[in-house]
């Protein structure tokens, strides 16, 4: 089981308290489309997303990057017990969505540079940690339904 | 790379100029803070916190390497060829690290420049880095 500090319980609960999930979470998408574009592949349905402008102006994109940032938090309430928590998704994202893996990380590291520019020097290096550990837990349990 | 993404970063990395020793002791420090598993290369060093002076060092070092290899965009893998054999030879780290440590790179960049780091910047960055890295992984065997 993943062990949390106090210290980490705070940092995370605090980076989701001031977060603004209608810009955050729409930025974060945008970015890994732009920057991993191979994930375009989950979004035929989607419609234009043929440049970044495309993309950054995509309505159906920032819907379901608002959608995708509150999946995190259901890990927020329940960081004791992460795996539990994400395994209905797990299933969804294998069996339904048929989404590799691989791809969570590229989207967390996404999410993880788009907080960094809104914190700017608040990004501690001892906040990214942990914040890239929240990430982690929750990415590996997002994959562990996967057969 | 494509002419569009070298043109990218030659422009981005133009608003480093000046800010090169303090983006690069943020990149390390957090490297060997969020990975640890990286402080095993260091472990000469007498203070391996945040911001001392071997982390600062290092990071103008990287730094000022990274610099150069945007000036050999066009020929990263002849331009750093004694860096690469020095990687290979003598330093021997793993190369999963540059990738490890390009990531820290982005962070900090991001958080330097939260406007000029877009998501079209972001992309050629990252590019160019795992082409640095390539370059740097040629000699290893």
């Amino acid at each position: 089981m993943v062990e949390w500090s106090e210290n980490e319980r705070s940092i995370i609960s605090n980076i989701f308290s001031n977060l603004d999930y209608n810009d955050v979470g729409p930025k974060a998408l945008v970015r890994c489309l732009v920057v991993y574009p191979w994930t375009q592949r989950y979004f035929s349905s989607f419609g234009n997303l043929y440049n970044a402008e495309a993309i950054s102006t995509n309505p159906k994109v920032a819907a379901h990057g608002i959608k995708v940032l509150h999946g995190l938090d259901r890990a927020l309430k329940n960081l004791d017990n992460i795996k539990a928590t994400y395994a209905e998704l797990s299933v969804l994202h294998s069996e339904k969505l048929h989404v590799d893996p691989d791809n969570f990380k590229l989207l967390s590291d996404c999410l993880t540079i788009v907080i960094a520019g809104k914190l700017g020097s608040a990004f501690t290096p001892e906040v990214q940690a942990t914040f890239q550990k929240f990430l982690a837990v929750v990415v590996s349990a997002l994959g562990k339904q996967y057969h | 790379m494509s002419l569009g993404d070298k043109d990218t970063v030659k422009a981005f990395w133009a608003n480093v100029a000046g800010k090169e020793e303090q983006i690069g002791c943020d990149a390390v420090s957090r490297m060997l803070t969020v990975y640890p598993q990286t402080k095993t290369y260091f472990s000469h060093w007498k203070d391996l916190r945040p911001g001392s002076a071997p982390v600062r060092k290092h990071g103008a070092t990287v730094m000022t390497a990274v610099t150069d290899a945007v000036s050999k965009i066009d020929d990263l893998t002849g331009g750093l060829l004694s860096l690469s054999e020095l990687h290979a030879f003598t330093l021997r780290v793993d190369p999963a690290n540059f990738k490890v440590l390009a990531h820290n790179l982005l962070v900090v960049l991001a958080t330097v420049f939260p406007n000029d780091f877009t998501p079209e910047v972001h992309v050629a960055m990252d590019k160019f880095l795992a082409a640095v890295a390539c370059a740097l992984s040629e000699k290893y065997r």
